[in-house]
């Protein structure tokens, strides 16, 4: 298993110096010079112009530029916001633990949803459910999330009145932040309603950026299913007489999970490109939302240091989702 | 047994081909309905300017937010009624088709074409250049699709072509690592080593004898792509990266119609309800390429 770990660390190495290339390279592609995007319309004088250049390092070899740059990574120094002037890293953090939050949730909801979806599916192949769902699982999986996101808004919020159209939390509500993560905080903070409020807000956007995983991971667990019940093991186990329940749950469903988990692994990335979207129509306060408006507002440093961080996650999921394989599946081990 | 063999020309061999592939397709129902929405989806998109009832641009003076035919208060002249500034939604969804149709087709060409090519490379050489191939496309693939988009859009500048090759730049590692994979299982073929014996050259090896071999999972890594790249160019409009208005590209008229989701329902709902059409009918027809064209699935 130590060997297993160690081969996965080692070829996230190459990776990892991809991901920073390419992060550092993108504002260098940008047509203009970057202290004069950064001045913005005021613009400066020719000696600002040349101090600013070489407090960015600008005026270095490209190379040495880059050691710098990997450098202050290390250093967990990404640079500072060109809008607020903040450290980017310190900006990032505060909004990520609302996309951490958001993203469970939906992930939490497409699992548990999922899951008995496909298992059901898989057990009554051919049935009215079967049909049913899987054909409400393509249409997921074709969604326009962005599209959904305003169908739902205009049914639940619009005509029926039921959820908030934006926001984590009613603004009748005030507490200390404590982790970040408004369903603990309100909890925390004892005030009547403000629990509840949270999960008013909460609902709309994690079932919108739920559907697409949902989708596949139904679509996934029934094609993992049927394959494991046509296995003679299943079979054995069946003419021993043992309960179907325990037959489907035991020795079914651990097995299927195995490309199942994979697949709920690789939802991260989805999940992450779907936060931008959902959190721009929600105008839910996550790092989707920030980035695009970082994007529009020309800020390159955050553009910069949240694709690097963000890239950053995926490949961490992954390594996860790699180990946990490793764990479950022997075989893969060697 | 029988020793007689019957010799078949290219022509028949292809003939029976087709007649096998058809026969599976048509046995998924919901594959042939999603080809015949994608048939009539392309028709429109290409007679798109001789059918539209308006002039999709022309914004109609004293008709803005008419509610379609069947509100009360609806226009026979604007059957699905008009947007913001009183242009009709049916022209504009018409020609947002052409625009949905040609996006998905220069998007999967470029992906394919260059995801194709690298993975032949990867897949023939090996070694060090495989290496090397496969550690870039991780590292595309190891950033988020839309966020890459957005940020190459941000490079090359907002617009629809850009957008089209950003999308393209993100879907290509998922070719390349098909092919790879594909021309590597095919490699150890007696067909390709017989190949190599008459002194078929590398070239050849991997563009006339191994490709047409590994056409099947392209084909329906494509079709996926395809609707895919749909949903992407909408949402890269939706996000104000993509196509530039008055462009009627239907993520670009979701993003106009935003502020009209509680009041007039109907201009954010038929852009939407357009691309999911599509998408799905593709999807549809992805699900029945799949099925006819993998011989695992074809024995089951």
């Amino acid at each position: 298993m130590f060997r297993f770990i160690l081969s996965r660390l080692l070829y996230l190495v190459p990776t990892f110096f991809g991901i920073t290339l390419v992060t550092f390279t993108f504002p260098r592609l940008l047509k203009g010079d970057p202290v004069l995007l950064m001045a913005g319309e005021r613009g400066v004088s020719p000696e600002r112009h040349a101090e600013l250049t070489a407090q960015l390092g600008l005026d270095k070899n490209i190379v040495v530029q880059y050691f710098d740059f990997i450098g202050r990574l290390f250093q967990g120094d990404f640079g500072n916001s060109l809008v607020t002037k903040k450290p980017v890293l310190s900006e990032f953090l505060t909004l990520f633990p609302a996309t951490v939050e958001l993203g469970l949730v939906a992930i939490l909801i497409a699992i548990l949803v999922g899951v008995p979806i496909g298992v059901l599916a898989a057990i009554k192949r051919g049935s009215w459910f079967d049909q049913v769902s899987m054909s409400a699982a393509l249409v997921g999986f074709s969604m326009p999330i962005f599209w959904w996101g305003l169908l739902l808004i205009i049914f639940f919020s619009g005509t029926l009145g039921w959820t908030p159209v934006s926001g984590r939390i009613s603004l009748m509500y005030f507490f200390p932040d404590v982790t970040g993560f408004m369903l603990i905080d309100s909890l925390i903070s004892g005030q009547k309603g403000a629990f509840l409020s949270t999960v008013h807000h909460l609902i709309l956007p994690s079932v919108v950026l739920a559907t697409i995983p949902l989708a596949v991971i139904a679509r996934q667990t029934r094609s993992a299913m049927l394959e494991v019940l046509g296995e003679d093991y299943v079979r054995t186990a069946r003419a021993k007489g043992m309960p179907a329940r325990r037959v489907i749950g035991v020795h079914a469903l651990r097995n299927a999970m195995i490309p199942v988990v994979t697949t709920i692994g690789l939802q991260i990335g989805v999940l992450l490109a779907g936060a931008i979207l959902t959190e721009t129509i929600f105008s839910w306060p996550g790092i989707g939302k920030w980035m695009i408006e970082s994007i529009s507002r020309r800020d390159y440093p955050s553009v910069q240091s949240g694709l690097l961080l963000m890239a950053g996650i995926v490949m961490l999921v992954n390594l996860l989702v790699d180990l946990t394989y490793g764990l479950i599946n022997p075989r893969i081990r060697k | 047994m029988s020793d007689t063999t019957v010799k078949l020309t290219d022509a028949q061999i292809r003939r029976r081909m087709l007649a096998e592939f058809w026969f599976y397709f048509s046995r998924n129902r919901g594959a042939v309905i999603g080809l015949c929405v994608f048939v009539t989806l392309v028709l429109m998109a290409i007679f798109a300017d001789l059918i539209v009832p308006h002039d999709p641009t022309l914004q109609y003076r004293g008709m803005e937010k008419l509610p379609p035919v069947w509100e009360a208060g609806g226009n026979p002249d604007f059957w699905l009624g008009t947007d913001a500034v009183g242009r009709d939604m049916l022209s504009r969804l018409i020609k947002g088709s052409q625009y949905s149709m040609f996006i998905g087709v220069v998007v999967v060409s470029i992906a394919l074409l260059g995801g194709v090519v690298i993975g032949l490379v990867a897949g023939f050489f090996g070694g060090w250049v495989d290496v090397l191939i496969m550690r870039v496309m991780d590292v595309i693939l190891a950033f988020p699709s839309l966020l890459l988009a957005l940020v190459l859009v941000a490079i090359l500048g907002p617009g629809l072509t850009n957008a089209m090759i950003a999308i393209a730049i993100v879907y290509q590692p998922h070719f390349a690592r098909l092919t790879r994979a594909a021309v590597m299982s095919e490699l150890k073929r007696d067909y390709v080593s017989a190949a190599r014996v008459s002194g078929a050259g590398n070239i050849r090896l991997m563009f006339r004898t191994i490709l047409p071999n590994c056409l099947g999972p392209l084909i329906v890594q494509a079709t996926l792509s395809f609707s895919s790249a749909v949903l992407d160019a909408a949402a890269l409009g939706f996000l104000g990266m993509g196509a530039r208005p008055p462009a009627a590209e239907w993520g670009t008229m979701l993003a106009e119609a935003r502020e009209f989701i509680l009041s007039h329902w109907w201009i954010v709902t038929f852009p939407g309800l357009a691309i999911l059409i599509s998408v799905l009918a593709i999807n549809l027809m992805g699900d029945g390429l799949r099925d006819a064209l993998d011989p695992k699935l074809k024995r089951s």
